[in-house]
């Protein structure tokens, strides 16, 4: 695994808000009846969290879950986990219909840092990110510009932002130009 | 002449002197300043050409409905046209040219236009260049465009950056005015998310100009207490340059942000377009006051009468040392006053009303003001600025009763309420016959998705045209919003203003009434193009009775002011010209913008490198260090070829070409779809899905697969494997990853719902690098790891396992006719698994080749490409591949489209081989000519190239093609006609130009 680097290997912006590349992430898509017994103790025995209602997700150290559709989850989990967490899934799935697949190298992940996180992604995700609507806990799938992407907040001034491993020069290059200094909306 | 008064001007610092270029002359203004006030300011009064006569045109507003002042600004990747002085804020630096003349301003050719202008009548396009008809493309049109037309076109790239931002309320507020901030005031107060926006840079609008006293105290105060309360709610946004731009479906909402435009040229957003959805609208977009329509009303010096006031209290800017003020309300009487205070000149009001007005009018006359009731102005002298008016009885037909000396003209023709917000998603209108405009009907607001109206208009836009009914008005009905919106509104009163006691205005839409064609043919609607009350009266009479067939006839109110000054005194005179009342003619459609926005603020962010998204595979970075020529894939840039030590394409081309089937040849296939599809029913779905079997596909197996939509068409095709008993890996091409997956998940959703699928999309998972040639084999075992010889991996399998230490899945595919394995390794691992490839097999002359390559190759064994062979019109069966429709299954997507009579028609061209007989390459597209013409007397085709290449192996052009009866007529010579006249002879052959019997791919 030595070998393995993440789109942009880490590249960082200090503009009014801090972008980084966060390097490598676990990732697993896993599709399955949500409510299936079998399924959620599989997932909690993973991740060490539960599976989260519509449109939240939930962390615990390294791991964490996200709701992504009424049968599709990702969980999250250190790189070098994922194989082993999908071989565990399907262990424990055995018998039930049910799709588990390492996404981690299909992916780029982006901090975003400042008290001013809400508004930079405001410029990019057609999101309410006023606090009342977008709060800890929860996990949107949008668009960052032209980009599929997920985000969540990691904490009250940090966004994590999720996108495809192709599109991260992209993604990254839109974030940097957001939060350019003096470009400041002042809002949220 | 107009000038800068030595005090007065609550906008301006004059501490603060700021520099300007005007038509290459250096200008002094005063921080503040808009470009309007400042070029009065320098008794720069002329101040552009209008657009169809060439006639000299100042400044005749002070805000964003002014139609004559627009400048091109700025330089070169800064420069824009057609923005108006009256909205530009002063900076210093500020660069400015004047439009739509030629050499100057000053001395201006086209203005013989001007003495041709009853030659020129509405609608003179359609009448006059019909004959001859080549006149139109070689002389008419030529001339009218060099003669018409406003700013000039930017030249260079926008130098600038825009960005958008999203933002989501309870309530939008757009305008600040008074009636703006007692509505935000109102809704902030009860708690809910309130954005207010100003399209100016100051708050309060027009109160503190007319001297409003509100709670006890000029207006000015009760507004910076209002914005200080505003801001410190944490649940209200406010924002000034700032306009709303437009109202849309479903609370969706455009500001228009000018965020650095009074600032020189910086690389910060220039606009910021905001996005809003609110749950509920107000709008307090105020009023604009109409010009009077008189004779010679377009010279400059000729003003509203509430602007003239504007750059005197604002701006300290004088328009004229004396100045007559006609009128039909009393409003106007404040300018007389306002002048009076500075010092000026006012000779004279004219009051059309035969009572004249009230309270304001015996403050004039108090003042020592002559006032004359019952007058007009008959016509107005000067060229460049006026001189003198001549002033009538307005009862009658414009007899001179005496002349007056003025350098300026203040009029006013009463008011008309800004709805165009309300008129955007569907509020409809009533007439309001005492104030003779149009206001919202409240009783039919724009509905939102729940039947309910979502947009409510407050102050002068509802035409409440005093402070006091202003704040009232908004008051109250920000009440019912914040009920509307479920919330409770605090018990406080709006503000209360003073008396503004007002006589009623009286409609004047011709002045004198009886205007004869003389004056009316000198008498402007619509300053910017051009329209007189005469083209407007030639227009009824000529049929042109729709209000909407007149605007397009005359021109009146398309150019870029939309009409905001001439529309109603417009559609008044084609009413009275129809007989007919002014509510039953109607108005013209308001559309967004309210105002022109900006081109770049609608793309935000999404120019030049950001234009589009670029999908980068993870060997992009390779291919930039080792010279790729890039190519667009959907959103995929592919290398067409790499080039190496200054060659061209064509030769880094048929070098990889051959390099790949003399020894070795890598390609970077990570681009290629790659769907997970599991699940008991994924055979079954499968075996819909392509027109072959799947379900009896074994695992470690691979087979290519065709894909057809519904309607028979060749859609995509693949190579697919099956990774376990219910797991399959569906291989796409590169643009139809996305595109396949949403087709199986709309499948799976809406017509298989109950089958148990699922599916992902893993194509970035993998980096997929084919490693191809006779020496393909002999690279992987020199890197070692898993067993890659042919009686483990046969063709057409797959298997996973290690090579040099790469965690792989191999699949033994061809799609070259070499021996070809296709390897896919973790993405993140892809550059390393690339690199290790290049060392292990530099001593086997490796090349990397890009599509072009792949395109020969392919084309070499006749093997069809998605979008070349095919293009939504063929289907499986004209390329010949009958082998991969299956006859054991009941049904597959496009079987029954299949079976049509169009698609069984024996004469669709099929797919052949061609082979010039001259070895020449045959042009792409190219089509085969057959004996005789059609119907249109054009010549028949039988055929069509769909792929055509040189092939530096067989060293001669190969091409294939769709042709009639193709496979019957092998060996038959048929004939490309060339765009030089020349045509070029092809030979029609199997399309399997190379290895026909496939043994080098099975080694």
């Amino acid at each position: 695994m030595s070998n393995a680097v993440s789109a942009l290997q880490g590249v960082s912006y200090d503009g009014y808000v801090k972008v980084t590349e966060q390097g490598l992430r676990g990732m697993i898509t896993l599709r399955g009846d949500l409510a299936s017994a079998k399924l959620k103790t599989a997932v909690s025995k993973l991740s060490g969290v539960k599976v989260p209602a519509v449109n939240a997700c939930a962390f615990k150290g390294a791991y964490g879950v996200a709701w992504m559709s009424p049968d599709e989850l990702l969980i999250l989990c250190p790189y070098d986990a994922a194989e082993a967490g999908v071989a565990q899934l399907s262990k424990a799935l055995k018998g039930q219909h049910f799709l588990a697949a390492n996404v981690s190298d299909a992916r780029a992940v982006f901090q975003i840092e400042g008290a001013q996180v809400r508004e930079v992604l405001a410029k990019l995700a057609p999101v309410d990110l006023s606090e009342g609507a977008f709060q800890l806990g929860q996990l949107r799938r949008t668009r960052i510009a032209q980009a599929p992407a997920a985000f969540w907040l990691k904490d009250a001034g940090t966004a994590e932002v999720i996108c495809f491993r192709s599109q991260a020069d992209y993604v990254f290059e839109l974030f940097k130009r957001a939060a350019m200094p003096g470009a400041e909306v002042g809002v949220f | 002449m107009s000038t800068r008064l030595s005090r007065g001007g609550r906008l301006i610092d004059r501490s603060k002197s700021v520099g300007f270029d005007f038509n290459g002359r250096r200008l002094k203004g005063f921080a503040g300043d808009t470009l309007a006030s400042a070029l009065l300011g320098n008794d720069q009064m002329l101040v552009g050409r209008s657009f169809k006569y060439h006639r000299p045109r100042g400044i005749v507003a002070a805000g964003p409905e002014e139609p004559n002042a627009l400048m091109n600004l700025g330089k070169d990747g800064h420069f824009e046209p057609n923005a108006r002085a009256t909205t530009t804020e002063l900076f210093d630096g500020l660069t400015a040219t004047s439009q739509n003349h030629w050499p100057s301003l000053e001395m201006d050719v086209g203005v013989v236009n001007n003495y041709a202008a009853r030659f020129m009548p509405a609608g003179f396009y359609y009448k006059t260049f019909i004959h001859p008809r080549a006149a139109w493309k070689h002389l008419f049109e030529p001339f009218i465009r060099k003669a018409a037309g406003l700013g000039k076109a930017p030249k260079g790239r926008d130098a600038d950056t825009y960005e958008h931002f999203y933002l989501f309320a309870d309530l939008l507020i757009v305008g600040g005015g008074v009636a703006g901030l007692q509505a935000a005031k109102a809704a902030g107060e009860a708690g809910l998310s309130v954005v207010l926006l100003e399209q100016s840079a100051q708050w309060g609008g027009r109160a503190p100009v007319d001297g409003a006293v509100i709670d006890g105290a000029d207006a000015d105060v009760w507004i910076k207490d209002a914005v200080q309360a505003l801001e410190n709610m944490k649940n209200v946004t406010l924002r000034l340059r700032c306009m709303g731009a437009g109202v849309y479906d479903h609370g969706y909402a455009l500001g228009y942000e000018r965020v650095t435009d009074h600032l020189a040229p910086s690389t910060l957003p220039r606009h910021r377009l905001w996005r809003i959805r609110a749950k509920q609208i107000i709008t307090a977009t105020g009023a604009l006051e109409r010009p009077l329509s008189f004779a010679g009303n377009d010279i400059p010096g000729v003003m509203l009468a509430a602007s003239l006031r504007d750059y005197l209290v604002n701006y300290g800017v004088s328009a004229g040392d004396r100045t007559v003020v006609v009128t039909n309300n009393d409003d106007a009487y404040r300018t007389a006053l306002a002048l009076k205070e500075a010092g000026l000149e006012v000779p004279l009001i004219l009051d059309a009303r035969p009572a004249g007005g009230g309270a304001l009018m015996e403050a004039c006359i108090a003042q020592g003001i002559r006032v004359e009731t019952g007058k007009g102005i008959s016509s107005v002298k000067g060229g460049k600025r006026v001189e003198s008016v001549t002033i009538c009885a307005q009862a009658g037909e414009g007899a001179p009763l005496e002349e007056v000396k003025c350098d300026a003209v203040a009029m006013s023709g009463g008011w008309s309420p800004v709805v165009h917000l309300w008129s955007h998603c569907g509020g409809k209108l009533i007439w309001d016959d005492a104030q003779a405009h149009f206001k919202p009907d409240h009783a039919r607001p724009p509905l939102g998705a729940d039947g309910e109206g979502f947009v409510s208009v407050v102050g002068a836009a509802n035409g409440e045209l005093s402070t006091g009914d202003c704040l009232s008005d908004a008051h109250q009905r920000a009440q019912t919003v914040i009920k509307a919106l479920g919330a409770t509104p605090k018990r406080k009163a709006a503000a209360t203003a003073a008396e503004e006691p007002m006589a009623p205005m009286a409609a004047v839409w011709k002045m004198p009434q009886g205007a004869g064609y003389k004056l009316r043919s000198k008498t402007w609607l619509d300053y910017q193009n051009d329209v007189k009350v005469s083209d407007v009266q030639l227009a009824a009479q000529e049929g042109f009775e729709s209000v909407e067939h007149t605007k397009r006839y005359t021109t009146l109110g398309m150019a870029t002011d939309q009409g905001k000054l001439s529309n109603i005194n417009g559609l008044a005179i084609l009413a009275d010209s129809l007989n007919d009342e002014i509510p039953k003619v109607g108005t013209t459609t308001f559309r967004p913008p309210y105002h022109p926005i900006s081109m770049g603020s609608i793309a935000g962010e999404a120019s030049r490198e950001l234009f589009q998204p670029v999908d980068k595979t993870p060997l992009h970075g390779w291919g930039e260090d080792n010279g790729a020529e890039w190519e667009p894939v959907g959103h995929w840039r592919r290398a067409y070829c790499y080039k190496r030590n200054g060659e061209s394409t064509e030769e880094a081309v048929n070098r990889e070409v051959k390099a790949v089937r003399d020894s070795l040849g890598l390609l970077d296939a990570s681009t290629l779809g790659k769907i997970i599809v599991k699940g008991p029913d994924a055979g079954k779905f499968l075996d819909m899905m392509y027109t072959n079997m799947m379900s009896n596909l074994k695992p470690g197996k691979c087979r290519y697969g065709l894909m057809c939509s519904e309607n028979g068409f060749l859609s995509d095709d693949g190579v697919v494997a099956r990774l376990d008993a219910d797991t399959w890996l569906c291989h796409t091409t590169t643009g139809g990853a996305s595109r396949i997956h949403a087709h199986m998940e709309e499948w799976l959703q809406t017509e298989w719902w109950d089958w148990k699928v699922y599916t992902a999309n893993v194509t970035e998972q993998y980096a997929q690098i084919a490693v191809v040639g006779p020496n393909a084999r002999k690279v992987l075992e020199k890197l070692g790891g898993m067993d890659v010889s042919k009686e483990a991996l046969g063709f057409m399998e797959w298997a996973e396992g290690q090579i040099g230490g790469f965690d792989a899945r191999v699949f033994r595919i061809s799609f070259s006719g070499e021996l070809s394995y296709e390897i896919a390794v973790p993405a993140s691992q892809g550059r390393a698994f690339w690199d290790a490839l290049h060392t292990a097999g530099e001593e086997f002359n490796v090349t990397a080749y890009g599509t072009e390559c792949l395109h020969i190759l392919r084309a070499e064994k006749g093997f069809i490409m998605i979008g070349d062979e095919t293009d939504g019109t063929v289907i499986p069966q004209d390329l010949g591949l009958h082998w991969a429709l299956s006859k054991k299954k009941d049904d597959y997507l496009g079987k029954r489209a299949q079976q049509r009579d169009h698609m069984t028609d024996p004469r669709r061209w099929k797919l052949v081989g061609l082979e010039t007989v001259d070895g020449s390459v045959i042009p792409d597209g190219a089509y085969a000519v057959a004996e005789g013409t059609n119907e249109n007397g054009q010549r028949e085709t039988q055929g069509r190239v769909t792929s055509t290449y040189y092939s530096a192996n067989l060293e001669r052009g190969i091409a294939m093609g769709l042709v009639l009866n193709g496979p019957d007529r092998m060996g038959e010579v048929i004939s490309f006609p060339l765009l030089d006249g020349s045509d070029v002879k092809a030979k029609i052959v199997d399309p399997v130009f190379y290895d026909k019997d496939g043994e080098k791919q099975n080694v």
